[in-house]
C-alpha cells in the first residue's frame, strides 16, 4: 500500500480560548477526489490552512505528499497546488503573463513552462486567448484557468477551495470533468464547497460541524450513518444537531 | 533568481497595464515643480528701479543708461535724496533703489572704495532675492567696465531688504519636492499595492508558492525603487532645466541618498500595509501618517528652528527631515560625504530599520 497522499491525526488549531478544528483526524489516498465539507465558520479553511503549510497547528500532526506540515512547510507548498475560493489570477496580466508567473514561481525553466502551458491551454480550449487579460475572460473560463495554472508544476494534491463559487451548473458540470481528470492522472484532489449535488461526485468526503468531522466516507456510507436519503438531509441534520444540542 | 525576476516582472506588468496611475506618477513631478516653481517665482523682468545720485556725473549717468537699456529693469527716474523714497516703496512703484554716494566719479577715478546702497522690496521673498542678485550684477559689471584697465578699490553693496530681510532660496523648494514625491512613489504605491493583493485574494497564491514571504515582497517592492529614482531625476532634471536649480554637489551622494530613502519609504509603505486591510484604508494612512509630516515636519514648509519644542523633536523621527538636510546640503551648499555622514548614517540606519521591520511584520501577519 502507498503512503496516503494526506494524512492528519488529532490536527487542532486554536486561537485563544476558541478551538476553531478540534483533533481532526483524516485520510486522503493518492489519486482520490475527497471533498471537504462543513458550514461557514466550521474550520473548513482553518483545516486546510494547516495542510498547505500556511498555519501552523497548535496540535496534532499532519503530513501532506510525504511532507510534514508542522517541520518542513516549504516543503508541502513545492508539491501542491492550490486554488483559493476567491478567483486568484491577476486581471491586468494575460493568460500567458499569469501562467508564466507561476511557472517561474514554482521553479519551472523557460521550456517547461512552455510546453505545459499548452498542454494546460488546449485542455481547456484556452489556447487562442493566450495574450488576452484574464479581466476579459468570462468567469468559467477564469476558474479553470486557476484550476490549470494550480497544476502548472504538476503537484501530488490540488486543494480547491470552493471553485466553483458563482457559475451557472453547465460550467460547474466542465469544471467536475477537469477534477475527474486531474484525478485520472493521480493526483489527489481536495475540494472545499457548498454544492452538495457537487459532494456526490466525490469519492469520499467529509463534514465539518464546530471544528470536528462529524461525517466521513463515500456519499452512500455518510447517507447511510446519518439513516436520511441525500446529502442535503444529512447536512441539514449534522448542522442541526449542533445548534441545539 | 527566476522567480524573483518572474515577481519583477509581473510587478512591472501591473504598473505598466494601469496607465491612468503610470501617467499620474510621472506627470506629478514635472507638474508639481512647474507648480511651485512658477508659484514661488513671480516675474523678474521690468523691476520699477529708482536711481538715488545726490550729484549726478558721467560715471553715474553710464549706470543709468545701463539700467533704462536693460530688460529686466525700468527706470523710474533719477533723484537726489532718499526722502520720498519710502513712500514709494510703499505704494509699490518703486521695488527697487540704487543709492549712489555724491563724489561717484572721483572716487572711482581716485581708485577708491564705492559704497552703493542697494534696497530691494522683498515682500516676496524669492523674488526679492532674484532681484537683488540682477541689480548686484548691473553694478559690478557697470564698475569694471568704468575703472577700465586697472580697477581698483572694487564696489561694496550695501544691501537692504524691505519688509522681509530674511529670505529663504527658491532653490530651497525643489529638495522638499523630491522628498514628497518619493514619500508619494515609494510608500503610498507599495502600500497600495501590498493591500490590493491581500484584498483581492492574490497574495494568498504567493503565499501558498514555495517563496518566502520575505522574497514575495522584495519581488514586490524592485519596481517601485526604479519607479522613485526615475521620478527623482525628473524632478532634477525639470527643476535645473526650468528654473536653473543648482547642482553644486555630487550628484552621486545625492542619488545615494535617495536610494536610503525610497528604501526608508517602502518601509513605511510595507508597515502601512501590515495595518491597512483595504486600498482605501492604505491611501487614507499613507497621506495622514506620511505626507502631512513629511510637508510638516521635515523643514520643507516650516523652519525646523522655529519649530516648538515637542514637534522639534518629533522631526528627529521623520526620515524626509534628514532627507532634507542631505539634498539641500548637496545641491546648494555643495557639501559632500565628509559634511553629510551623520545624516547620511541616520537615514541608512532608518531604512534598513524600516524596512526590516516591515518585511518581518508583514511576513507575520500575511498567513
Amino acid at each position: 500500500m502507498t503512503a496516503p497522499a494526506i494524512k492528519a491525526t488529532n490536527l487542532t488549531r486554536r486561537f485563544g480560548d476558541f478551538v476553531a478544528v478540534d483533533a481532526i483526524t483524516l485520510t486522503v489516498a493518492r489519486g482520490e477526489v475527497f471533498g471537504f465539507l462543513g458550514a461557514n465558520g466550521a474550520g473548513k479553511t482553518t483545516a486546510i490552512r494547516m495542510l498547505i503549510g500556511l498555519l501552523a497547528p497548535s496540535a496534532g500532526e499532519a503530513t501532506v505528499a510525504g511532507a510534514d506540515v508542522r517541520t518542513d512547510p516549504a516543503g508541502v507548498r513545492r508539491r501542491i497546488g492550490y486554488m483559493s475560493q476567491r478567483f486568484s489570477l491577476y486581471d491586468d496580466l494575460t493568460v500567458r503573463e499569469n501562467v508564466e508567473l507561476y511557472g517561474t514561481i514554482y521553479g519551472l525553466t523557460r521550456v517547461e513552462i512552455r510546453t505545459r502551458m499548452d498542454e494546460l491551454l488546449a485542455r481547456i480550449g484556452l489556447t487562442e486567448s493566450r495574450d488576452t487579460l484574464v479581466r476579459q475572460l468570462p468567469l468559467g473560463w477564469k476558474q479553470e484557468l486557476a484550476l490549470m495554472v494550480a497544476l502548472l508544476h504538476r503537484p501530488e494534491v490540488v486543494f480547491l477551495d470552493e471553485p466553483t463559487g458563482g457559475v451557472d451548473p453547465i460550467t460547474r458540470r466542465r469544471f467536475w470533468e477537469l477534477i475527474y481528470a486531474t484525478a485520472a492522472e493521480g493526483t489527489t484532489v481536495l475540494v472545499t464547497t457548498h454544492y452538495l449535488d457537487e459532494a456526490e461526485y466525490c469519492d469520499r468526503l467529509s463534514i465539518m460541524v464546530d471544528g470536528r468531522i462529524a461525517a466521513m466516507g463515500t456519499p452512500a456510507e455518510v447517507r447511510s450513518q446519518v439513516g436520511v436519503a441525500t446529502l442535503d438531509e444529512v447536512f441539514l441534520t449534522l448542522t442541526r444537531a449542533a445548534v441545539a444540542p | 533568481m527566476s522567480a524573483f525576476r518572474g515577481l519583477v516582472r509581473k510587478e512591472t506588468l501591473h504598473l505598466l497595464r494601469d496607465r491612468q496611475t503610470l501617467a499620474i506618477l510621472f506627470l506629478l513631478p514635472v507638474v508639481s515643480v512647474l507648480l511651485f516653481g512658477f508659484a514661488v517665482r513671480t516675474d523678474v523682468r521690468a523691476i520699477p528701479i529708482v536711481v538715488v545720485a545726490p550729484a549726478p556725473d558721467a560715471a553715474t549717468r553710464a549706470l543709468v543708461a545701463r539700467i533704462a537699456e536693460s530688460e529686466q529693469f525700468r527706470l523710474r527716474g533719477t533723484r537726489h535724496s532718499e526722502e520720498t523714497l519710502d513712500d514709494a516703496f510703499q505704494a509699490g512703484t518703486v521695488r527697487q533703489a540704487i543709492v549712489l554716494p555724491a563724489d561717484t566719479e572721483q572716487r572711482m577715478a581716485r581708485g577708491e572704495r564705492l559704497v552703493v546702497g542697494l534696497v530691494t522690496d522683498a515682500s516676496d521673498p524669492n523674488t526679492g532675492r532674484v532681484m537683488e542678485g540682477y541689480a548686484g550684477a548691473l553694478l559690478r559689471r557697470w564698475h569694471a567696465e568704468r575703472s577700465g584697465q586697472a580697477p581698483a578699490g572694487g564696489v561694496t553693496l550695501l544691501t537692504r531688504m524691505r519688509f522681509n530681510p530674511t529670505l529663504e532660496s527658491v532653490n530651497l523648494f525643489v529638495p522638499g519636492l523630491i522628498a514628497l514625491i518619493l514619500t508619494i512613489v515609494a510608500a503610498m504605491m507599495t502600500a497600495i499595492s501590498i493591500t490590493r493583493e491581500k484584498e483581492r485574494g492574490t497574495m494568498e497564491l504567493l503565499l501558498v508558492s514555495p517563496l518566502r514571504p520575505s522574497a514575495v515582497v522584495l519581488g514586490k517592492v524592485a519596481p517601485y525603487v526604479v519607479l522613485g529614482m526615475a521620478n527623482m531625476v525628473t524632478v532634477l532634471l525639470a527643476a535645473r532645466v526650468v528654473f536653473g536649480v543648482p547642482m553644486r554637489g555630487h550628484p552621486l551622494v545625492l542619488l545615494g541618498a535617495s536610494l536610503l530613502y525610497v528604501v526608508a519609504s517602502l518601509g513605511l509603505g510595507i508597515l502601512i500595509s501590515t495595518r491597512a486591510e483595504t486600498e482605501r484604508t492604505a491611501i487614507m494612512a499613507a497621506l495622514a501618517g506620511l505626507l502631512l509630516p513629511t510637508l510638516m515636519l521635515s523643514g520643507f514648509i516650516f523652519p525646523l528652528d522655529a519649530m516648538p519644542r515637542p514637534l522639534w523633536v518629533i522631526s528627529h523621527l521623520i526620515p524626509a527631515r534628514w532627507f532634507l538636510t542631505i539634498v539641500r546640503g548637496v545641491m546648494v551648499k555643495g557639501a559632500g560625504l565628509v559634511d553629510l555622514w551623520r545624516e547620511l548614517a541616520i537615514l541608512a540606519a532608518m531604512s534598513v530599520a524600516l524596512l526590516g521591520v516591515g518585511i518581518r511584520r508583514l511576513a507575520i501577519r500575511l498567513p
